[in-house]
């Protein structure tokens, strides 16, 4: 069995990056492209990541699978606002409530764009973030609550057991003789069941993370050092490029439009 | 030193209290005074390392190296420190892995001396075990057994361990002390003493004792028609790769097949195959023998055909608890058979009355202890006497007294002419109820070092 935890690893650069920097390199491009709605800064932004993601280091299957999803979703939000989005200049379609106008291409454009714009580069720089580096960073670098960060790790190890159970427990039922129930009713008896056996194992866990001294009130320290150096400062500086070219180019073209407005 | 006594006696309680976890003021009652180095055990985290039963629960990070740096760190101890702590307390359980291996990857027993070495690099003066080798395979107990060995071999910290199977752990200590519910200490001195003195007393009460093993009773059933039969058959859990494949077993009315094997050899998921609870990955089950009126594959039954035909027994007994008392677990599969109620009332009173549940039938099965856990859900699968029973592990992990019962109950079942197949690492299990014996190997997904 295989956890979500288990460790992220590769030779390139970008493995080793400060997860905190990814975190923020990406808050940063993602409120800059949602400042606007307008498909120059959505278009010039796609075209600085996909030159950077080039050399980012994650494979091209691994990358393909993981984008699928956001390709479809920018796909599907671009089909609906150019069927139903708000209707200006000629139009080229209409069909009952559906209209494709200049004006709704013009939108899907920019919103399909934009999805793809932040989402990308998001789940570059995820797949390549390690919780436990992240725990790290959060609780060094950020100074957040190490019970909290700490507590919140070592829950999301749970997480992967819960798959196991829940399959036994799908098992279990039949060979009860109770699994030719209705299926909602089966699904929440399940659920119960589940989270009973979560509860129980989370207060095991709790009960060893404090033989171990978790949550004593002495001064914390950490085994391994969260540095916030130049490849984390680099990281956060190319995110600001990136989101300042943008927004410049949109407002050089004209189409700067803050938060959707005219 | 060794805490023997039966189960219930409070020797988990006590070990608790000696490390300082059971909890504060509103979570129960306590009197008199406990203090470890002059301190109360709580306000002295660190001088007391407790080791528990339960492998999983236990690990707490994802990399070796950060679950074993992970107490150390709550001490602050500093950075240099604790990687020399890390590296050093992994040698001494002899983990020899790369310091970032994930720790989801590892064995039963890797990960009990994992949880072993995170609690030796606090350096703790007092080191507590409470059944660490209960849920483990015998590999698994002899590597815990042999690290445990060498770690207070050159340390001189005291150390305490529960265990109800007292050959594992007997040489390693000096001093053994016997509790009992309600009487306090009624024995403390040397092994052998102990022994001397306590033996048969300890061995009535479930406690695993060498020179009193439990009795087993003598086996007159012969082999009856054919119930269940697999030719050629390839096993995988659902979704993965194929573990066995060209299986050939045969299964008579009134004969009892152990299936025996490493950890990841497939054990389980024959189990489950044969049971008609997933499918396998070529070839059928056929079990004509016991369809009566139904098809051959039992995969196709339904779940309430399945009750009166197969009933299986799962590894953990939560994971098959339904209903909120003893009594309404044991009458869910009877119900489900639209049995009267005075029929149901009269298998679950005899039914308990033999596997000692009576007096728990009001109580919520979520809170009985391991060998209670154990005999309700034997109990659960025998209810709608199905000809043949498959069960995962029935005897791990329990006390003797527990052993001899199921054990008791099995050779009548096979009298009677029902059949059983026991997945199993219990040699004496194997000893006492097995005609025939499939051994698996090693399958290729097992990971194991």
């Amino acid at each position: 069995m295989t956890s979500i935890l288990t460790p992220a690893r590769g030779g390139q650069p970008i493995f080793r990056v400060n997860p905190v920097a990814k975190l923020a390199t990406t808050l940063i491009v993602g409120v800059a492209l949602l400042l606007s709605l307008d498909w120059v800064s959505a278009v010039v932004a796609l075209g600085c990541e996909l030159v950077l993601l080039f050399w980012a280091g994650v494979s091209a299957r691994r990358f393909g699978i993981r984008a699928l999803p956001i390709l479809v979703a920018a796909v599907l939000a671009g089909v609906t606002i150019a069927l139903y989005g708000r209707a200006s200049g000629a139009t080229h379609f209409a069909f009952l409530f559906a209209r494709v106008t200049d004006g709704s291409l013009d939108l899907a454009a920019a919103t399909a764009l934009r999805i793809l714009a932040i989402g990308l580069p998001a789940l570059v720089l995820f797949l390549t973030v390690d919780p436990t580096d992240l725990a790290d960073g959060l609780g060094q670098v950020l100074h957040l609550p190490a019970r909290f960060v700490i507590g919140a790790l070592a829950a999301l190890r749970l997480t992967g057991l819960f798959l196991d159970d829940w399959r036994s427990l799908e098992l279990a039922r039949r060979a009860r003789g109770t699994a030719d129930r209705g299926r909602v009713r089966r699904f929440a008896g399940q659920a119960f069941a589940l989270l009973v056996l979560s509860i129980r194992r989370g207060s095991k866990l709790a009960t060893a993370m404090e033989a171990r001294g978790f949550g004593a009130s002495t001064h914390r320290t950490w085994a391994r050092e969260s540095r916030f150096g130049w490849p984390e400062t680099l990281l956060v500086l190319i995110g600001l490029t990136v989101a300042a070219a943008a927004i410049t180019a949109a407002i050089l073209a004209g189409t700067w439009r803050f938060l959707g407005g005219q | 030193m060794l805490l023997l006594g039966a189960s219930g006696a409070g020797k988990s309680t006590l070990l608790q209290a000696l490390a300082g976890v059971l909890g504060g003021e509103d979570e129960g009652d306590s009197t008199g005074e406990l203090l470890v180095d002059g301190t109360r055990p709580d306000r002295s985290r660190g001088r007391v390392g407790l080791v528990l039963q339960d492998p999983d629960s236990q690990v707490i990070l994802a990399r070796v190296c950060d679950d074993v740096a992970f107490g150390c760190e709550n001490l602050g101890v500093p950075r240099e420190e604790i990687w020399r702590r890390v590296r050093e307390s992994l040698d001494a359980v002899g983990l020899d892995l790369p310091l970032e291996f994930p720790t989801a990857l590892l064995s039963g027993g890797q990960k009990q001396r994992l949880a072993l070495a995170g609690v030796l690099a606090m350096r703790p003066g007092l080191l507590l075990l409470d059944e660490p080798t209960a849920n483990l395979d015998p590999s698994g107990v002899g590597e815990v057994r042999d690290a445990v060995g060498r770690v207070i071999e050159d340390r001189d910290s005291t150390f305490i361990v529960i265990e109800h199977r007292v050959e594992t752990w007997i040489d390693l200590v000096d001093r053994v002390i016997v509790l009992e519910a309600g009487a306090g200490i009624v024995a403390d001195g040397s092994p052998r003493e102990v022994l001397a003195g306590e033996g048969k007393r300890l061995a009535a009460s479930g406690v695993w004792v060498p020179r009193y093993p439990p009795s087993v009773p003598a086996r007159t059933s012969t082999p009856g028609s054919m119930l269940l039969q697999i030719h050629e058959l390839a096993i995988a859990r659902p979704g993965g790769q194929v573990i066995q494949d060209h299986l050939d077993v045969r299964i008579a009315a009134g004969t009892a097949l152990a299936v025996t094997g490493p950890n990841g050899s497939g054990k389980s998921t024959l189990g489950l195959t044969l049971g008609g609870l997933i499918p396998p990955a070529s070839g059928t089950v056929d079990a004509s023998g016991l369809a009566k009126g139904l098809g051959s594959d039992p995969l196709r039954w339904k779940s309430r055909e399945l009750v009166s035909r197969i009933g299986s027994v799962f590894q953990d007994p939560e994971h098959q608890f339904l209903a909120a008392t003893v009594r309404d677990e044991l009458a869910v599969g009877p119900r489900v058979l639209k049995l009267a109620g005075s029929e149901i009332d009269a298998r679950v009173d005899e039914l308990a009355q033999r596997l000692r549940l009576t007096e728990l039938l009001a109580v919520n099965p979520f809170t009985l202890s391991g060998g209670e856990k154990r005999r309700l859900s034997v109990a659960t699968a025998l209810i709608t006497r199905p000809p043949l029973l498959i069960m995962d592990e029935p005897t791990f992990g329990q006390d003797s007294r527990t052993w001899s019962e199921l054990v008791a109950l099995f050779a009548e079942l096979l009298d009677a002419g029902d059949a059983l197949v026991a997945i199993t690492h219990d040699a004496a299990f194997v000893d006492a109820i097995a005609d025939s014996e499939l051994t698996l190997s090693a399958g290729a997904e097992a990971v194991r070092r």
